[in-house]
């Protein structure tokens, strides 16, 4: 096993199977998620990624004395679409509050969150799990924040916070709205712990994603997710059973930043084997914050939870009350777009693709792109076929996303129609492809430039084929004699002789039709 | 009977990183329990009908259009900062080693 590079002890841990025969895994996911608002939470600084450090910034969100905040309409909207497409109830009424604590990164030495008014509580998301099954995990409260500013440490060991001599803060990220959607307790998941934290972060990505509120780009930060976990006995083999679920929780611990979807699995399970280790020896887990390590794959402590965690919360006197009416919570509630996992079930009915075949597309990402190419009028199998075949391929060497090679859907439908009104066979049909990914223009056009269109004059095929079996008597004999299998000699030489551009099909038919 | 005592405006103190002296702290403990005991006399006129509020004036969401303003720009954030580099502010090692 690799050591980290702090000087951290790596700790024991026990095997996965084995550790699950004695203890009942618990898990409390916490994400965050940075809204797609233009400005942030509380000033009309812009949110853009990547802009030179502090220029999207202002006296409100600097901290600076006398500036006074505003709350971003559009923010507290998406705040309330998320409630509802995680079927919460939405506050009435509801307040900041402030969070009081001092950390260089949050200029104002609180950060404006809310405490026991959270605007929307007690939902739930239903997760698709590889085998087919669903586990519903509740939620808990999703609540409007703003984010920190991004620190860089300078000294000591690179970018680590330890030994860090001193640390430049750029606040561009500072104020940019922020919902911290937190679940309830998540048991009965037994071993399958790790695969639901997995599952439910990648299903809240894909419901934020179609309500369009986040970038959701996990490598950006754009979901944060901190994953608690603790352990109890196992009893019995049921961990849904009413006996396991009577058992107290244990002491968790909190591992921060977790920042990716296999992450999340990952470091879920580590923290399962490790508590269990602890726990064997006797000793008790200490409540900690952790860190993952993506590198070595494994957590180290943080700090402990202490009196420091005493946050002096009380509302925000700056801000008036947020109280939605009940006609614009209905309002919002009609512009959710159809859930995911129901989208999902919807096209892979319509389209006829096989659960592989959904799947393959789901996990290339290519579900939108195919339902475009649908829309602007290929068939389902045609857009799979180019979408997951040639393309998929061409931009797996390219680096590239699919979407990035230069064609697009309606270059596909009207490749598609080309193929399907007999102009093109499936050999000129990727010919034409490669023009439109050199660039030489839609597909009509390099069927024209190119000279690729099937011959369409029935002398000239019927010509070649009896030019072809005159060459070829033997072969002949063996079609009289009733050895279909054997036309596919005589049609390749056809296809020569036209150039390939001829109708494979109706070569065939015409020598069928000529010798038996 | 002390609403707040000696140990509670010490603790507040820590968390609010204010240095006190043991001067300082018996004054302010003082102080601060009469404050509090003041205060305190609101709750014997407001009966249970009458909410906590956290703002004197009975407005509810009051928001702005989700539309960009200028910013400063580098100089200006930074030009109040005791020490910059880089563009960005400069500050004083995060985590106490050992």
């Amino acid at each position: 096993m690799s050591t980290h590079t702090e000087s951290m002890e790596v700790e024991d841990v026990v095997a996965y199977d084995e550790a699950l025969t004695r203890f009942d895994p618990v898990l409390g996911l916490e994400v965050h998620v940075e809204l797609n608002t233009a400005t942030k939470m509380f000033c009309g600084c812009a949110t853009g990624f990547g802009a030179d450090p502090n220029t999207q910034v202002c006296p409100v969100c600097l901290g600076l004395p006398g500036a006074l905040p505003v709350v971003n309409a559009t923010a507290v909207e998406s705040a309330i679409r998320i409630g509802l497409a995680l079927n919460c109830q939405i506050a009435d009424w509801c307040r900041f509050a402030r969070k009081n604590y001092f950390y260089p990164d949050m200029p104002k030495n609180f950060q404006t969150s809310q405490y026991d008014e959270p605007i929307a509580f007690e939902g739930y998301l239903d997760v698709d799990l590889d085998d087919g099954t669903v586990f519903r995990v509740e939620i808990e409260r999703a609540h409007m924040e703003e984010d920190t500013g991004k620190s860089t440490h300078i000294g000591g060991s690179t970018g680590r916070i330890h030994g860090a001599e001193f640390s430049l803060v750029d606040f561009n990220r500072a104020g940019i709205p922020l919902i911290e959607i937190v679940t309830k307790p998540i048991t009965g998941a037994g071993e399958r712990a790790p695969e639901v934290a997995r599952a439910y972060v990648s299903a809240l990505r894909d419901l934020l994603k179609a309500l369009d509120v986040s970038d959701v780009k996990m490598e950006q930060g754009n979901v944060r997710c901190d994953a608690n976990v603790s352990l109890r006995a196992r009893v019995g083999d049921d961990p849904s059973a009413e006996e396991q679920l009577a058992v107290p929780l244990g002491t968790r611990t909190e591992t921060k930043n977790v920042n990716s979807l296999r992450s999340v699995e990952r470091a879920v399970r580590y923290e399962i084997c490790r508590h269990a280790a602890v726990l064997d020896s006797g000793s008790s887990i200490l409540q900690e914050t952790r860190h993952w390590h993506e590198d070595t794959g494994v957590t180290t402590s943080g700090r402990p939870k202490s009196d420091a965690d005493d946050y002096r919360y009380f509302p925000e006197p700056d801000l008036v009350p947020v109280a939605p009416t009940r006609e614009r919570v209905e309002e919002l509630r009609a512009t959710l777009p159809e859930p995911p996992a129901e989208r999902r079930k919807r096209l892979q009915s319509d389209w006829g693709y096989s659960d592989l075949e959904m799947r393959d597309v789901l996990n290339a990402g290519a579900i939108e792109v195919i339902e475009e190419t649908v829309a602007a009028g290929a068939t389902p199998a045609a857009a799979r076929k180019w979408w997951m075949g040639d393309l998929a391929r061409r931009a797996n060497d390219a680096g590239t996303a699919v979407t990035e090679l230069g064609v697009t859907p309606a270059h596909i439908a009207e490749l598609d129609g080309l193929v399907r009104a007999g102009r093109l066979n499936d050999s000129m049909a990727r010919q034409v492809m490669e023009g439109v990914l050199a660039g030489e223009g839609g597909p009509t056009q390099v069927v024209d430039a190119r000279g690729l269109e099937l011959v369409q004059d029935d002398g000239a095929l019927e010509a070649a084929v009896d030019k072809v079996i005159a060459a070829n008597p033997d072969v002949a004999d063996k079609i009289r004699d009733g050895k279909v299998q054997a036309a596919g000699a005589l049609i390749g030489q056809v296809m020569k002789e036209m150039r390939g551009q001829a109708d494979a099909a109706k070569a065939r038919e015409l020598i069928l039709g000529k010798l038996t | 009977m002390s609403a707040l005592s000696r140990d509670d405006v010490a603790h507040v103190a820590m968390l609010a990183r204010i240095q006190l002296t043991d001067e300082e702290l018996d004054r302010l403990a003082g102080q601060l329990d009469q404050i509090v005991g003041w205060v305190g006399q609101i709750n014997e006129v407001a009966a249970d009908d009458v909410p906590p509020m956290s703002h004197p004036l009975p407005l509810t969401n009051v928001t702005r259009p989700d539309e960009v303003r200028p910013s400063l720009t580098a100089e200006q954030a930074l030009a109040g900062a005791p020490a910059s580099e880089l563009d960005r502010f400069s500050v004083p090692r995060i985590l106490d080693e050992g």
